[in-house]
């Protein structure tokens, strides 16, 4: 009896540590001083660079600052008003809409498209894998001036073609209308590199056993790749949809060295504004104040990607 | 439905062959297993006769009909695949219905032979489970009843049972089995587990260095090897391969001074390999004279592997059923002499002539002893 009843102790004994450890009592204070010496440099960090800007942006945006970027007085939500009553800023949000929306769907579509390429077995492949995914190398810098070049009214290969093939030439970046056309194509080419990488990466991981199974209970190449393939490598195509839509509501990068925002503030994207007003206009509130918007519509389209794909990603 | 497969050779690189020169007759209803080690081309079999591969040469017959150049689904078949081929993102009943709604199959078509299958292997309340939820052996089974659902005649399996545990895998042989007898489907069963191919099959191909070994029933694969690739393969533990010299004076098989085998008619040549199965040999420890060494012993409970090292230098593998088994001794001398049957191969690896009576020792005592005082 006496043996059991140790035994049960023991076990008991056992339970109530585990308990306490899963809960996480009963740590003792020096393991906190552990913890914290561990944590202390990322928050360090992080609180430097990302938390304190973050709040002090927020803040700001409920004051009116003067031109050293100093809030004198508050004005509660008046920033906010201002800002989408103004016509201006709209102009821009429907531009920077329009834009996302492009990129972002170009870039899934030809990314999926090179990665299929990419993966048939056809000789010399591999130089084509190298050359689809190479715009990951290249710098934005790199990339604006490739573009320029090639989207120069005169010189440019773009007019060569359509002069050669009789068509009308256009003045690409600086005509309202083709100025966005021509930011999104290069925006599309830049992001291309990586999008076609992971989705290559997705596309070779999908077992070759599916595709036999399907062969052999004799469905159509169509409805293996829309049945097979797309379900397969959904996870990431939600990944990269995710990535390149935030990427895409981000770009300052291509707008500024080739359009700068302009002709008439056609491609003045809500960053590239948010810029212009704060570090050339010098209205740090109201760039404070499109900062938040940004930031909480990008959150917003990231919910709903979230709510809506996310079901029918995981399997 | 017969399969006939005429000099079937794959090559991919045009110098080099995979395959070469698969030759036979596949029977309808037959349960016909194709056997190897890895790397030896029944996986590219197989896929060859799916159609899912091309073939380099030769022809398959059909039920008489060409199909060397037809697709997958134009060859009245289904396949089972080694990790089950299942799509992650349909439910049970999704994927044993898979291609068939592709068909233009209707619906109430569609839902009785997806109930019949899934009924079949005894699945019936996971159908709207996704492969996920459901363990190893289950998965196989939803594999397996899509083979079903599609009807085909001929079914072709790659390595289906390996992913799962010993006992499992046991389970499942039966299973397989008794489906195909049931359904009469004819079966082309890839396997690298010759208990798979034994204890399943009613013939068994075996494939080593891109060539047919040898095809047969179970029992004319296990008693009548062709050559030692064969003999080795079949049997555990492994048969014992032993290099001989033939001796003319005494008309012996001679593999070390103390351990001699009986010759059969037409010897001429010097050399042969004796194979001999772990069951073929009697050890005893006696007090006056031994010819081996115990070098390890595994206790299995119903017997025991003992493996022994011959005094010439030979190792063999020996299984011992009787009760002093758990107590052989590492390094305890013994007294190895062969029991029953044994195999005669040429240098070359051949099957020369089957040895030995199947009813107790070969040879004399006396004889033992003459050998081993010369």
């Amino acid at each position: 009896m006496e043996q059991v009843d140790q035994k049960k102790s023991l076990s008991q004994q056992l339970h109530d540590k585990a308990s306490k450890i899963s809960i996480g009592y009963d740590i003792e204070a020096h393991d906190k001083h552990y913890a914290l010496l561990f944590l202390g440099p990322s928050l360090l960090i992080l609180s430097v660079f990302v938390f304190y800007p973050m709040i002090k942006t927020v803040w700001m945006s409920f004051f009116l600052t003067n031109s050293l970027g100093k809030p004198t007085v508050f004005v509660g939500l008046q920033n906010y008003i201002d800002l989408f009553t103004s016509s201006a800023y709209l102009n821009s949000m429907k531009a920077t809409f329009i834009y996302v929306l492009f990129v972002s769907i170009l870039t899934i579509v030809l990314g999926l498209l090179l990665a299929q390429t990419a993966s048939s077995k056809l000789k010399g492949i591999g130089f084509f894998r190298t050359a689809f995914s190479s715009t990951m190398g290249v710098s934005v810098s790199v990339a604006a001036i490739f573009w320029l070049f090639i989207f120069n009214p005169s010189v440019g290969l773009v007019n060569k073609i359509a002069e050669f093939l009789h068509l009308p030439v256009v003045n690409w970046l600086t005509q309202p209308g083709w100025a966005m056309f021509a930011i999104i194509v290069s925006t599309v080419w830049m992001n291309l590199g990586f999008t076609f990488l992971i989705l290559f990466g997705a596309l070779q991981s999908v077992p070759v056993t599916l595709y036999e199974a399907a062969r052999i209970a004799g469905v159509s190449k169509r409805y293996q790749f829309f049945n097979i393939t797309i379900p397969m490598i959904s996870p990431t195509l939600f990944f990269a949809a995710i990535i390149t839509l935030i990427d895409a509501f981000k770009s300052f990068g291509l707008i500024d060295m080739m359009t700068a925002g302009g002709p008439n503030n056609t491609t003045n994207l809500l960053v590239y504004r948010i810029y212009q007003d704060a570090f050339l206009n010098g209205n740090y509130a109201l760039a404070s104040t499109e900062s938040v918007v940004l930031a909480i519509i990008i959150a917003v389209f990231t919910l709903i990607q979230f709510k809506f794909l996310e079901k029918k990603v995981t399997y | 439905m017969t399969i006939e497969l005429k000099n079937i050779g794959k090559s991919y690189d045009g110098n080099s062959w995979t395959l070469n020169g698969i030759t036979t007759e596949i029977e309808s209803g037959e349960f016909f297993a194709i056997v190897g080690p890895s790397g030896c081309g029944k996986s590219t079999l197989l896929r060859m006769i799916a159609g899912l591969i091309s073939i380099s040469e030769g022809k398959i017959e059909i039920d008489g009909k060409d199909v060397t150049n037809l697709p997958p689904q134009d060859r009245n078949l289904t396949m089972v695949f080694q990790n089950y081929a299942l799509f992650p993102f349909l439910s049970v009943r999704d994927n044993v219905a898979f291609g068939l709604k592709e068909h233009k199959m209707d619906a109430e078509e569609i839902k009785r032979r997806v109930d019949e299958a899934l009924d079949m292997v005894n699945l019936t309340e996971y159908g709207d489970r996704k492969p996920r939820d459901l363990s190893g052996g289950q998965r196989q089974r939803v594999a397996v009843a899509r083979a079903i659902a599609s009807d085909a005649e001929i079914c072709l399996m790659d390595e289906p049972l390996s992913n799962l545990d010993a006992q499992l895998r046991g389970k499942m042989r039966s299973e397989i089995r008794m489906l195909q007898q049931k359904l009469g489907l004819t079966m082309i069963y890839v396997t690298h587990d010759q208990v798979e191919a034994m204890t399943m099959a009613d013939r068994i191909m075996v494939l080593h260095d891109s060539k047919i070994q040898q095809i047969g029933t179970p029992l004319e694969i296990y008693n009548h090897p062709a050559n030692t690739f064969v003999a080795e393969f079949f049997g555990t533990p492994r048969m014992n391969l032993l290099e001989a010299t033939y001796d003319a004076r005494l008309n012996k098989l001679v593999v070390d001074e103390s351990l001699e085998f009986d010759c059969e008619d037409g010897m001429d040549r010097d050399d042969y390999i004796v194979g001999v199965r772990p069951s073929g040999f009697s050890v005893e420890k006696a007090a006056d004279r031994s010819n081996a060494r115990v070098v390890n012993a595994e206790y299995l409970g119903n017997m025991s592997i003992v493996e022994l090292e011959l005094d010439g230098g030979d190792e063999i593998r020996v299984t011992v059923d009787d009760e002093m088994n758990h107590d052989w001794m590492i390094n305890q001398r013994m007294l190895v002499k062969p029991q029953g049957i044994f195999y005669i191969f040429d240098k070359t690896g051949k099957l020369f002539a089957k040895g030995g009576s199947s009813n107790g020792t070969s040879r004399s005592e006396e004889e033992f002893v003459a050998t081993a005082a010369r």
